[in-house]
């Protein structure tokens, strides 16, 4: 058995392995950790196919952001997991029927299909082809120059997105001290001090 | 190894880059001037939007493709931007008088509104499925901040949540649709669909094809994805109603033609039919549901329901005549509405908004200028010769005819006249019933608006030709 055969067991397996944890495990935060897991792991795979641009997204985008998101959603929002996850046992029947007919149908598509020789064609223009740079370049050297209105407009959608958030979620909140500095700096004795005379026996009123 | 730079040509794109330019400009200036800064920001965008109207108006004749033949710019995205253009200012413009009394003058409003468009610009130019989807979710991400702006309000709140959730889903039809014909046809440009296919369709194309339609369809809120247009225009400030009425259907409509019309011209055949059903089921709906309305915003969410089915007839005939109907119909459509909406804008007692029918009462004799003009847009709606709405029916209408669609024509001739029942309906209370309480007299702006879009209402007869050439020049710029 060569090393990436090796390899491809380990991943997979240690995949499925932590998928299925995922669901099965009672403490949802250990769930998302596991979930992490199998990002991993299927980065990992993808290494393996020479898809190493795939690998490094998948860690930065799904472990480094959404899955950090999740244990933050899981951590803040007080749901009760072991709550909703009474009944399984009954509804275990019908969700398994409706899950092996699910699966039949993808054997009985998937085995089925037949690619047209036809349509196994070059892929859409502008994209590197060479064999001899690796994903990463191919995709760097069209990024920027061939996708650049693409790339720009996602930029736009990214602002539209934060605006948005910003606009209906920030609320100003009255009666918050804050520091201003230049109004301490700008304090003077006359503004900051009063000197009173004050009579013997009687209070200061006010 | 590296492929040399080459720069793109910018003159093409310069309205869009106007308009980019100018957003985060707002953007600046908004962030730097803090929460006072409506009023300047509101002015900028003005700027911005007049910026990128000369800049569209002036752009050479005839048709450039940029950016790898992603982004074309012709005839027909230049009148179709324009609309567009004109819409997004006029909502922007009644939108001033309603949020100061709302207490809703926050910078980001003009912001969204200027991003929206620039996302509906970019739909109009798409070339490709990639940039038709970015600039839709441009468009639609805007429009579903804006629907929830009064977040205060649980009607305008869920109005957003709403329109956000079946966007979402809509989106993710026209993607797995977009997939699927990128899948069968290996590019996801218009043109290399359309040579990759080569009249010829398979069954994945038409799966990907209905998928792309279901898609397209929610965005012009044509049955049967037309479920969020009552609840959101209910729900939303009138005046994000106004302006969710009027630009983004005109782009939506300009991005659904190109891509039947550029992308799938030899299997006219398969989509026609997915045009006829849903023009046709549109146009029965919005005559149908709208009877029973009592509240005019929701009558104007089935109402445009309705005229979304007018103008897809000219679709359903798919030559450039068609294209032709589609085109002046938007561009009467446009008008007609905003006209409306400063009406409904206008539906103001003191510091209250009122949105029932019945407070339209008696009209006629608190403010006949109003009642009159209101009269005008309402028999325009129904289709009534020579008002403008009838010439907008008579294009997509003589298109149909011309294309051999006879069912199409005439269920479209009789669900117009059963619209008319509810147009009329509100004629007959503001003219022949008790009247209401009356309503505070009109703003200037509002008075200006209802005055000029009225006039072009009645007086387009005298000169059609206009927008008519124009109209058949850009047309004919697609086959």
């Amino acid at each position: 058995m060569s090393a990436v055969a090796a390899f491809f067991y380990l991943f997979s397996a240690v995949a499925v392995a932590s998928a299925f944890m995922v669901v099965v495990s009672r403490n949802p935060v250990y769930s998302v950790l596991f979930l992490i897991l199998a990002f991993v792991n299927a980065a990992g795979l993808f290494l393996l196919m020479g898809a190493e641009f795939l690998a490094m997204i998948l860690v930065v985008v799904y472990v480094g952001a959404v899955a950090v998101l999740f244990l933050f959603v899981v951590m803040m929002l007080d749901v009760d997991f072991a709550e909703l996850r009474q009944g399984f046992i009954n509804y275990l029947p019908v969700g398994a029927m409706v899950g092996i007919a699910l699966l039949v149908e993808l054997i009985l598509v998937v085995g089925t299909w037949t690619l047209s020789p036809e349509l196994i064609r070059a892929p859409a223009a502008g994209a590197a082809t060479a064999p001899t740079i690796s994903n990463t370049e191919a995709i760097g050297q069209v990024l920027y120059t061939r996708y650049i209105y693409f790339f720009q407009a996602a930029g736009l959608i990214l602002l539209v997105a934060m605006i948005g958030a910003i606009v209906l979620t920030l609320r100003e909140r009255t009666g918050v001290k804050r520091q201003d500095i230049s109004a301490q700096v700008a304090r003077t004795k006359a503004t900051a001090m009063e000197v009173r005379k004050v009579a013997s026996g009687a209070g200061l009123e006010g | 190894m590296n492929a040399p730079f080459v720069m793109p040509a910018l003159g093409p794109v310069l309205p869009e880059l106007v308009m980019a330019v100018g957003a985060l400009v707002l953007v600046l200036v908004g962030a730097l001037r803090g929460e006072k800064s409506y009023g300047l920001v509101n002015g900028l965008a003005f700027v911005t939007l007049a910026l990128a109207a000369a800049a569209l108006v002036t752009q050479p004749a005839g048709k450039v493709l940029v950016f790898g033949d992603s982004f074309v710019v012709d005839g027909f995205a230049r009148i179709m931007k324009a609309i567009a253009l004109l819409g997004s200012a006029v909502a922007l413009l009644l939108s001033v008088d309603y949020l100061r009394r709302e207490n809703l003058t926050r910078f980001e409003y003009p912001i969204l509104i200027v991003l929206a468009t620039l996302g509906m610009m970019m739909m109009i130019s798409a070339n490709d499925l990639i940039a038709l989807y970015l600039g839709l979710e441009l468009q639609s991400l805007a429009a579903y901040v804006i629907a929830a702006i009064h977040r205060d309000n649980v009607r305008s709140s869920e109005a957003g949540l709403k329109y956000f959730v079946l966007g979402a889903l809509s989106s993710g039809m026209l993607l797995y649709g977009a997939s699927l014909v990128y899948g069968f046809a290996g590019t996801v440009s218009f043109p290399g669909i359309a040579a990759a296919l080569k009249g010829q369709s398979g069954l994945g194309v038409i799966l990907g094809l209905v998928f792309v339609s279901a898609g397209l369809a929610f965005k012009i809120s044509a049955v049967p994805f037309h479920m969020w247009t009552p609840d959101v225009y209910e729900g939303a400030p009138t005046p994000v109603t106004t302006f969710f009425a009027s630009a983004p259907k005109v782009a939506a409509m300009a991005m659904m033609v190109r891509v039947f019309i550029v992308a799938f011209p030899g299997i006219i055949g398969d989509w026609r039919q997915i045009v006829v059903f849903v023009s046709i089921a549109s146009m029965a709906l919005g005559a149908f549901a709208a009877i029973g309305q009592r509240n005019i915003k929701r009558l104007m969410a089935y109402s445009s329901i309705g005229h979304v089915g007018f103008a897809l007839v000219g679709l359903a005939a798919g030559s450039a005549q068609g294209v032709n109907g589609v085109i002046i119909y938007m561009a009467i459509y446009v008008v007609m509405t905003l006209g409306t909406f400063a009406i409904i804008l206008g539906m103001r007692r003191g510091d209250t908004y009122v949105e029932t029918i019945d407070d339209l009462a008696g009209l006629s004799r608190t403010q006949p200028f109003m009642a009159y003009a209101f009269g005008a847009i309402l028999f325009s709606l129904t289709g009534i010769p020579p008002l403008a709405g009838f010439f907008a029916k008579f294009y997509v209408f003589a298109a149909a005819i011309e294309a051999k669609l006879f069912a199409l024509a005439v269920i479209g001739v009789v669900t117009s006249v059963v619209s008319a029942y509810y147009y009329l309906r509100i004629v007959k209370i503001m003219f022949f019933d008790e009247p209401a309480e009356s309503f505070s007299p009109l703003t200037p702006t509002l008075k200006a608006v209802i005055g000029v879009s009225t006039a072009a209402i009645l007086f387009f007869w005298l000169a059609p030709a206009p927008l008519v050439s124009a109209a058949n020049a850009a047309a004919r710029s697609l086959f």
